[in-house]
């Protein structure tokens, strides 16, 4: 047994601790902006908070709260990701049970697939993009964010995949039984896929709640702006309208910039633990093919 | 097996509503798709008549029918251009150091974690590695321009280890290359980690069994079990990535960059937005955005057709 010997044994001590200093590499640094958040914003500026907060207070946040277009810029963000995922999965997981009958049932479907695939490979870019949205009149519309990536080639790929190895004789048994496609589609096949249809949703509404740019250049009031954009103003471009002018020169601007940061990626670090188990079992059923 | 299902179905219908059947099953799968049809077809081929702008110079109120047509112009000026040889460059470098540290860093890591045997610390391992692929790049990039200031943690360390002098990482054009690498990588790595550890979990334990009563040590065993049996997978991806050499991150670039490192940082996506929805360049902006497409394009092509022929893979 390799694993009773002596060099494997000292490989192995190593191994456990090169591994866990990675993973503490990968979680450091949010870990330090959230204490610098906490801190009182003379030590946050001194550069004084390394991993513990120094002064515990809760004054950036509440500032960044009262901030009402970051209030405004929340239920955008809410709103967009809640309807955006919704029709995302609607739309794309139909349209992976159709493609994912061969092509002698459902003739046509190799041209779909290519029609969609092409979509993939080739992009018109982003002028021509912002031009159609221009002229559909989708300017400031909630709808600029969700549709123009509703459709998402990959994830139905993956889907269509799942769908081809779900067992034959259950689709099979819901025929005989009398139902049509689209009850089979709503009635087995997707309880069936559970882990790849969660595995979407999390990657879609993780797409949703961080995508800025289409905010930035589709909203151009500040009350249509999404959080992602809002937060991008903020923390990249260190623009700082909607706050008290005069708490703002009394607060450390790095506490403030750690706290949005932070809340910014709060969602995210919400639905992930509970999502982490279906989407490794979805991208490896759905990559992995036999 | 699907013919069956269908004649199985008909059976049951009387005559008149078989021959109907013929055309209503297939209409119901037609249906399915619409909704996807006519969604890219507006906001993914409509855009594609736009393209016609690369050649005109495009005026909003003459539109698409009325701009004059300048034939190659856009293009003729793009390649004479010595900054957009240089963004190329700059694109070129960012998209393949990341390419190769995005296939080394995963794999290596995917070899060392699994001889993890104790469940729990592996798992966990796994969920510390995989979050930040999932926070945006508006968020990394405030943390990073936090951590890595002129009085930010990562200087004040250097400063106490080394006595250093504190480093520009996002002011310095080099600093700014190997940061926006580096951060990448330190984004990505662990999600790229799956692919790998699904190979991995592949492999027929009895191949390490009879390795052992051989008397194969363990590394021996991983350099001639584990590391051929995922050659096909690391083939895959490394022939995949090829048609993202011309990718170097818009989203990380937009967020880090600043004009003072344009020279050494700056990447054809940026120059396009800032060229087509700053500048109001639409039609040179179009030109080289179609330029970067049609490159990607074929290069897509030819690292599908590799895949194939070196792995047997196929996405659908």
């Amino acid at each position: 047994m390799y694993h009773k010997t002596l060099p494997y044994r000292v490989f192995n001590l190593l191994n456990y601790i090169v591994l866990a200093g990675i993973s503490i590499v990968c979680l450091l640094p949010l870990y330090h902006l959230l204490m610098v958040s906490f801190s009182d914003t003379s030590a946050a500026n001194a550069g004084r908070v390394t991993l513990w907060p120094i002064g515990f207070n809760w004054d950036a946040y509440a500032q960044t709260f009262g901030n009402h277009n970051f209030v405004t810029s929340l239920w955008v963000s809410v709103k967009r990701t809640v309807i955006g995922t919704a029709l995302a999965l609607a739309v794309n997981s139909i349209a992976a049970y159709a493609l994912s009958k061969d092509n002698h049932v459902f003739r046509g479907r190799n041209i779909y697939l290519w029609y969609f695939v092409i979509t993939m490979l080739f992009s018109a870019g982003l002028v021509p993009g912002y031009i159609l949205i221009l002229k559909l009149g989708l300017l400031n519309n909630l709808f600029a964010l969700i549709l123009p990536g509703l459709v998402a080639v990959y994830n139905i790929i993956l889907l269509l995949n799942f769908f081809r190895s779900v067992p034959k004789e259950l689709e099979e048994a819901a025929f005989i039984d009398g139902a049509g496609y689209l009850r089979t589609f709503i009635s087995i096949f997707l309880p069936v896929s559970m882990p790849a249809i969660a595995t979407i949703a999390l990657f879609t509404m993780v797409g949703h709640w961080n995508s800025y740019f289409d905010g930035l250049i589709y909203m151009k009031g500040a009350e249509n702006l999404p959080l992602a954009s809002f937060m991008q103003t903020l923390i990249v471009q260190g623009n700082t309208t909607g706050f008290d002018p005069a708490v703002i020169a009394n607060m450390s601007q790095r506490t403030l910039r750690a706290s949005q940061i932070f809340i910014s990626a709060l969602p995210i670090l919400l639905v992930y633990p509970f999502l982490q188990r279906f989407f490794v079992k979805g991208i490896v059923i759905g990559a992995v093919k036999e | 097996m699907d013919a069956m299902t269908s004649t199985d179905h008909n059976l049951k219908t009387t005559p008149k509503a078989r021959k109907r059947s013929g055309y209503r099953v297939p209409l119901v799968l037609h249906l399915m798709v619409l909704p996807a049809v006519l969604l890219v077809f507006v906001f993914s081929y409509l855009p594609m008549g736009g393209i016609v702008m690369a050649f005109q110079d495009y005026k909003a109120n003459l539109g698409f029918t009325g701009s004059p047509f300048v034939g190659l112009k856009h293009f003729r000026y793009m390649f004479e251009n010595d900054y957009f040889m240089k963004i190329t460059m700059n694109t070129l470098i960012f998209a393949c150091s990341k390419i190769i540290l995005n296939l080394i860093v995963p794999f290596s890591f995917a070899l060392l974690l699994n001889e993890v045997r104790h469940m729990g610390f592996k798992r966990s391992i796994q969920t510390m590695v995989y979050l930040p692929h999932f926070l945006s790049w508006v968020t990394l990039s405030g943390i990073l321009i936090d951590l890595l200031g002129q009085t930010g943690v990562v200087n004040q360390l250097l400063t106490f280890l080394f006595g250093m002098k504190p480093i520009f990482f996002l002011g310095d054009g080099t600093w700014f290359r190997l940061t926006i690498i580096f951060s990448d990588v330190w984004k990505e790595f662990g999600f790229n980690t799956i692919i790998f550890l699904a190979a991995l979990s592949g492999i027929n334990p009895a191949l390490y069994e009879a390795a052992e009563v051989d008397g194969a040590t363990r590394l021996k065993q991983t350099l001639h079990i584990t590391i051929p049996s995922l050659t096909p997978i690391l083939i895959v991806v490394a022939t995949l990535a090829l048609g993202s050499v011309l990718n170097a991150n818009f989203d990380q670039v937009f967020n880090l960059y600043s004009p003072m490192i344009y020279q050494q940082g700056d990447i054809i996506d940026t120059f396009v937005y800032r060229e087509g929805l700053l500048s109001g360049q639409f039609s040179f902006a179009t030109a080289v955005s179609l330029f970067k497409s049609l490159i990607g394009l074929v290069l897509i092509i030819i690292s599908y057709r590799l895949a194939y022929r070196f792995a047997g893979y196929r996405i659908f």
